[in-house]
């Protein structure tokens, strides 16, 4: 996808792409089902759960108690999305800085790797009632979970990024006379990157997974919070808006996380064009 | 006509660069040993091209990961202007014959990157890399990433990256292999070209007798298990060399002597490599009769 072009001209190449017109017919075989199943044939058990065009209508309604026109469904995308990208962004830091060192020593990597083999299977969640006790407030408790959710993928990632480097590259630069840190900053970093942007893919969605679990657990506004709230009071046709608003936030994530590899990564992008 | 050609112990010794003297290396455990080299001497003469030939698996990649500093010999020793060679640096740069350009890096990355790391300033670093560039005829595609390249195109930017540490010592591991015929030559009148404006110290590893002739100083033949110096050839063509060469008559008796003395050990390679599949057979069946 080149940056330069414009959304008509995207638009214009997408119209006449085949697998443009598959996809769009398998999302409105998708939403035809769903409707004819719980508007017209109200089968057993499908006749709870709303159909569509109800929840279209309630997203549009501007008396309903979210929204698209209404305030407070913007601040629960606020807190949520904040949530998210506080705890995503710090599990860069310190996921892409410790797996960094883990796989360039080997020294660490015989430290931390066990420490970091019993801690990783330890389900995000599980860490709620400490980090509640711990933590001040509620939204570092929040904050914690989901970015140790985010924080293992990517240490992991990041590993096997700067394990992947093929030898070669190391004795090279070494030969020309690079020092530890130019071996690093030329070597390490941009060989790992194919795999740190994996892992960063793969943590974004375990960040917004926990994030809704734990703020149902123990959060206050947010997306999350919201679905439990309006599940209470019989809301469904709330409940299945804030997932779609939640499926959107992730798709968008991806997207971002997928740009910026992109731009970091120019020569994958020059390497896959040489070869198509 | 072998005594006129094998004078080039005999002659006289110019002031030499590398000393390779007495080198064993083994690889294998305690009690599975492959002597790989073994008491292996020969010298590489300052502003010389040396070529070193052998049959495949003889140890000559092994002899340059010794003198570039990679690996450690047995026994013996590699001196490197009378001191020994205790590890890699960037006065002894390898070409491989595969690629070690750095992916990531565009052209002028990969060029620049000895002279990044030594810290010079941007402005040097820019002036050395773009005239270098355009001595190698790549400065049209210096901010291309190596994968945009063909492969003669990367072995240039591969020379360029170490001929810009001005490296005492050029070594170059079959260079050319896998390039097509026609880019081949193109490169060996390349090197040698820049060979013969700088007398570059060059140590080259090649399996083709036709380049090493016309490329060589001398050509340091090295036998199969062990490797060891069988013979060291002057090649006494006069510079600069021209494929025009290749008729000479002076050319046809270096390469008929050469030719013999690879051929005879290219055989004891063949056979030793049938021996020991026959062993490995013969091991695996069950004894005949009964
Ligand atoms: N790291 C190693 N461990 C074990 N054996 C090795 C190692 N490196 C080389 N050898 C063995 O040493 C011998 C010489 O290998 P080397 O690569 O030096 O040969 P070569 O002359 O470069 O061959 P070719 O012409 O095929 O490149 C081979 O038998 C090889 O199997
Ligand atoms: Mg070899």
């Amino acid at each position: 996808m080149a940056q330069s072009s414009s959304l008509g001209r995207r638009l214009a190449r997408a119209a006449t792409d085949a697998a443009f017109w598959r996809g769009l017919l398998g999302l409105t075989l998708f939403f035809l089902a769903w409707y004819v199943l719980t508007a017209v044939l109200k089968l057993p058990r499908f006749e709870k759960i709303p159909d569509p065009l109800a929840v279209l209508v309630d997203w549009l309604n501007p008396h309903a108690t979210r929204s698209l026109f209404t305030a407070p469904y913007y601040v629960d995308i606020l807190y949520s999305v904040a949530r998210t990208y506080v705890a995503f962004l710090a599990a860069v830091v310190f996921g892409v800085g410790l797996g960094l060192f883990m796989g360039w020593s080997t020294l660490l990597f015989n430290f931390t790797f066990p420490l970091v083999e019993v801690f990783r299977p330890i389900p995000p969640l599980s860490w709620i009632p400490l980090a509640i006790i711990v933590l001040p407030g509620i939204e570092l408790p929040v904050v914690y979970v989901t970015f140790i959710a985010a924080f293992f993928a990517t240490v992991i990632n990041t590993i096997l990024g700067v394990h992947s480097i093929d030898r070669k590259y190391f004795l090279a630069a070494r030969c020309l006379g690079a020092r530890p840190l130019d071996v690093l900053r030329d070597v390490v970093v941009p060989g790992a990157l194919p795999f740190i942007f994996t892992g960063l893919q793969i943590a974004m969605g375990l960040a917004w997974m926990s994030l809704v679990a734990g703020e149902i657990i123990a959060g206050q506004r947010g997306l999350g919070y919201y679905i439990y709230q309006a599940a209470s009071l019989y809301q469904y046709d709330q409940v299945v808006m804030y997932m779609f608003t939640l499926g959107f936030l992730g798709f968008v994530s991806s997207v971002l996380i997928r740009r910026v590899g992109q731009r970091m990564m120019a020569w994958e992008e020059a390497r896959r064009k040489s070869k198509g | 006509m072998s005594a006129a050609v094998a004078t080039g112990i005999a002659a006289a010794q110019p002031a030499r660069l590398v000393d390779v003297d007495g080198v064993t290396k083994c690889f294998g455990t305690e009690d599975d040993r492959q002597i790989c080299l073994e008491s292996c001497s020969f010298g590489i003469p300052r502003g010389k091209l040396t070529v070193l030939m052998g049959p495949s698996g003889c140890g000559k990649t092994t002899l340059i990961n010794l003198i570039a500093g990679y690996e450690l010999p047995d026994r013996g020793s590699v001196r490197l202007e009378g001191a020994p060679v205790a590890g890699p640096g960037s006065d002894r740069l390898v070409v491989f014959q595969e690629t070690t350009l750095f992916p990531w890096m565009t052209v002028y990355g990969n060029v620049a990157f000895g002279c990044k790391v030594k810290r010079l300033s941007q402005a040097a670093i820019r002036e050395k890399a773009e005239r270098i560039l355009a001595k190698v005829g790549l400065y049209a595609f210096r901010d291309k990433y190596p994968s945009q390249l063909s492969g003669g195109m990367q072995r240039r930017t591969e020379l360029a990256r170490a001929l810009i540490n001005d490296p005492k010592l050029m070594i170059l591991d079959e260079p050319f292999r896998g390039l097509d015929a026609m880019t081949r030559e193109l490169m060996q009148e390349f090197y040698l070209k820049l060979f013969e404006e700088t007398c570059l110290t060059t140590l080259f590893v090649t399996h083709e007798l036709e380049e090493a002739i016309f490329m060589a100083d001398r050509l340091v033949l090295l036998t199969y298990k062990p490797g060891q110096v069988k013979e060291i050839l002057d090649v006494d063509l006069p510079r600069p060399r021209h494929f025009s060469m290749f008729a000479s008559k002076r050319f046809f008796e270096l390469h008929d002597h050469a030719m013999s003395l690879l051929v005879e050990e290219s055989k004891k390679a063949f056979a030793a490599g049938c021996t020991s599949a026959f062993d490995q057979i013969a091991g695996a069946r069950p004894p005949a009769g009964g």
